[in-house]
């Protein structure tokens, strides 16, 4: 088994640029990266890992990643099993929004203070995912 | 050299982890929404790299647009994967070589410099949308 302290969890993010989701789902996981989870989590650049970057495959092959996708196409999520098999969890922006009963923002750029809530609140969700991962958890 | 049709894809750099891609970016959102946002199309590099049908059409049927954040080049060579031609191909930080005095800073968001830069950037890259798109210069 390895060791808890050793592990990582690579996030892998949709980018999104056609969709303001996309750009939610960029700027929740770098908020977990560089805020509520340091340390613990690494971003695996998207079209690199499919591109076949060697770092991006190695990580992969090697600790538990999560996807994060801004819609239901599901980019990253199919990305990740067709290149390293099933990611540790799969979280998608539009089923939280319709979970939380959040209106998602409406522009890709320049988001209001209300649409950096929507932000803090997919990073909440998100760390928690990085958690249930650390812990072993489904 | 495809005909043009009046549309021209604009396809940015998807990483979250670097200046230039944000900056690749945020000129690809000046393009759409402020200089060309009678020509541009936007659409996300990962659609176009797991092979969406309607991503697929629009790079096959419009000229394309790369623009890079790094040396990877992931968004040009993504495309070209497909078989489809890049019209014009650039890396974001061409644009700030070009304009030393506009050094940007930010990852998930640029300041205020590296947006003055996009626009810049974007101002300039109007004249080749004009040529590819088929229209006269404005």
């Amino acid at each position: 088994m390895m060791d808890k302290a050793l592990i990582k969890v690579g996030i892998v993010s949709c980018s999104g640029e056609e969709l303001p989701e996309g750009t939610l789902s960029r700027l929740a996981c770098r908020k977990v990266l560089d805020e509520l989870k340091p340390g613990t989590t690494v971003t695996i650049c998207l079209p690199l890992f499919i591109a076949g970057g060697e770092e991006e495959r190695n990580f992969t092959a090697k600790f538990p990643t999560i996807t994060v996708d801004g819609c239901k196409k599901r980019c990253a999520q199919r990305s990740t099993e067709a290149l390293s098999g099933k990611p540790a969890k799969s979280i998608v922006i539009t089923e939280i929004m319709h979970e939380k009963q959040i209106t998602p923002p409406v522009r890709r750029r320049n988001l209001t203070e209300q649409d950096k809530i929507v932000v803090q609140v997919v990073a909440e969700e998100l760390a928690k995912a990085v958690d249930d991962v650390l812990e072993g958890g489904e | 050299m495809k005909k043009p049709t009046g549309k021209v894809v604009v396809i940015p750099c998807s990483g979250i982890g670097k200046v230039y891609g944000a900056l690749a970016r945020e000129t690809a959102y000046e393009l759409a929404e402020r200089v060309r946002p009678d020509t541009i199309l936007l659409t996300c590099l990962p659609l176009v790299v797991v092979g969406d049908e309607q991503a697929k059409q629009l790079v096959t049927e419009n000229p394309v647009i790369t623009i890079d954040g790094c040396p990877m080049k992931c968004a040009h060579k993504s495309v070209e994967s497909h078989g489809i031609e890049v019209a014009q191909s650039y890396q974001s930080i061409s644009f700030y070589v070009a304009h030393k005095d506009l050094k940007p800073e930010g990852v998930t968001e640029l300041d205020e410099t590296g947006r003055k830069l996009a626009a810049v950037a974007a101002d300039e890259l109007a004249a080749v949308v004009d040529s590819l798109a088929g229209k006269e210069p404005k």
